[in-house]
């Protein structure tokens, strides 16, 4: 057993699954994105903007925001412990990340929600 | 057939300061031996050669090396299946400490072996007799049981090179499922709960180096899978 408390779920298998999941969802939204355009190819502004004023498609899109923050942080947690070895460099690689991640974040549900 | 170009990492840590690549030329008049068969000759002209070796059938796990690039075993790999061009370089198998020449030291390997405790456990009384077990249950153990701790696999996966003190190695998990998959063996609990943090078991990302190198050709990554099948089942 492996001490770890920088990782997402706090356990190897909470993290896989969350993994798994998030990349199952973001599957699902990257190809409904890429129907709607498909089906839409004069796309103006006031029919892209309905489409998000919609409370499913808000929900659905926050969904997939969280989906990419988690599978993010999993895929970039890992990164950091295989490759970066000094401790000091590692952590500072993981708050970077992190405060990315969080910016990104709370700036989509701004877009989603925002005027 | 012209005379084989063999080419060796060769290191003595009592006389050089950095390792370095011998030159060797092998007349195998035109026969297709083992690669341990070329090392041996290769002794014979310069004795100083160090490497491991000892049953010459691929049982004892000693000789494992990395020849042109792939893990495997010496004794039981012929020349004609690694050699091209006509050259053939052989290095210690990858990611371990090198004592001398292709000798490498294998504690760390064994340190994450002995972390799946490789034994038998039961808290149950003890038969008279012995524990019996039906053909269906055996038949699970095999694949498993018949791994010889060459190193091969271990040494050649890339999540095991940057977390040899964390992550397991195909070869420790595949031990780990032989004693869960054992119907005789009560730890299961025990020994999932070990393994289910972010490194002993989940810093596999199945890229199957080690199938592909297994001398005994067993599959480890199918034997993690089954771990994380049997840890998902447990705590969903």
């Amino acid at each position: 057993m492996v001490t770890n408390i920088t990782n997402l779920g706090r356990s190897g298998l909470s993290d896989w699954l969350i993994q798994r999941v998030s990349a199952i969802i973001l599957a699902i939204y990257a190809v409904f994105m890429v129907l709607y355009l498909l089906f839409h190819p004069g796309l103006d502004y006031a029919t892209w903007s309905g489409l998000f004023s919609q409370t499913w498609m808000r929900i659905f899109s926050l969904l997939a925001f969280i989906s990419i923050a988690a599978h993010a942080w999993v895929g970039l947690w890992t990164v950091s412990t295989d490759y970066l070895k000094q401790a000091g460099a590692r952590f500072a690689f993981q708050a970077v990340v992190m405060l990315a991640i969080f910016v990104f974040l709370v700036w989509g549900v701004q877009v989603l929600w925002g005027a | 057939m012209s005379t084989l170009q063999i080419s060796i990492y060769r290191y003595n840590p009592e006389t050089d300061s950095v390792p370095y690549m011998q030159e060797f030329q092998l007349d195998t008049q035109g026969r297709d031996i083992m690669v341990l068969n070329a090392l041996e000759m290769i002794k014979q002209q310069d004795s100083s050669m160090a490497y491991r070796r000892s049953c010459r059938e691929g049982v004892c796990g000693s000789d494992g090396m990395n020849m042109n690039g792939k893990n495997g075993l010496a004794c039981v790999t012929p020349l004609s299946e690694v050699v091209k061009d006509n050259k053939l370089v052989l290095r210690p198998l990858p990611g371990l400490p090198v004592i001398r020449d292709l000798v490498v030291d294998m504690g760390v390997f064994y340190k994450q072996y002995e972390s799946i405790q490789p034994y038998l456990q039961n808290d149950t009384t003890e038969p008279t007799m012995e524990r019996l077990q039906s053909p269906e249950e055996r038949e699970k153990l095999d694949g498993l049981y018949e791994c010889i701790l060459c190193a091969c696999c271990s040494t050649a996966c890339p999540s095991f090179w940057w977390n040899p003190d964390k992550f397991v190695g195909p070869a420790g998990l595949l031990q780990a499922y032989r004693f869960l998959a054992d119907s005789r063996d009560t730890a299961t609990r025990e020994r999932l709960e070990r393994l289910e943090d972010p490194f002993s078991l989940f810093r596999c990302r199945g890229i199957m180096n080690c199938v592909a190198v297994c001398p005994k050709g067993l599959n480890p990554t199918r034997a993690i899978g089954k771990i994380r099948e049997m840890l998902l089942s447990n705590a969903t």
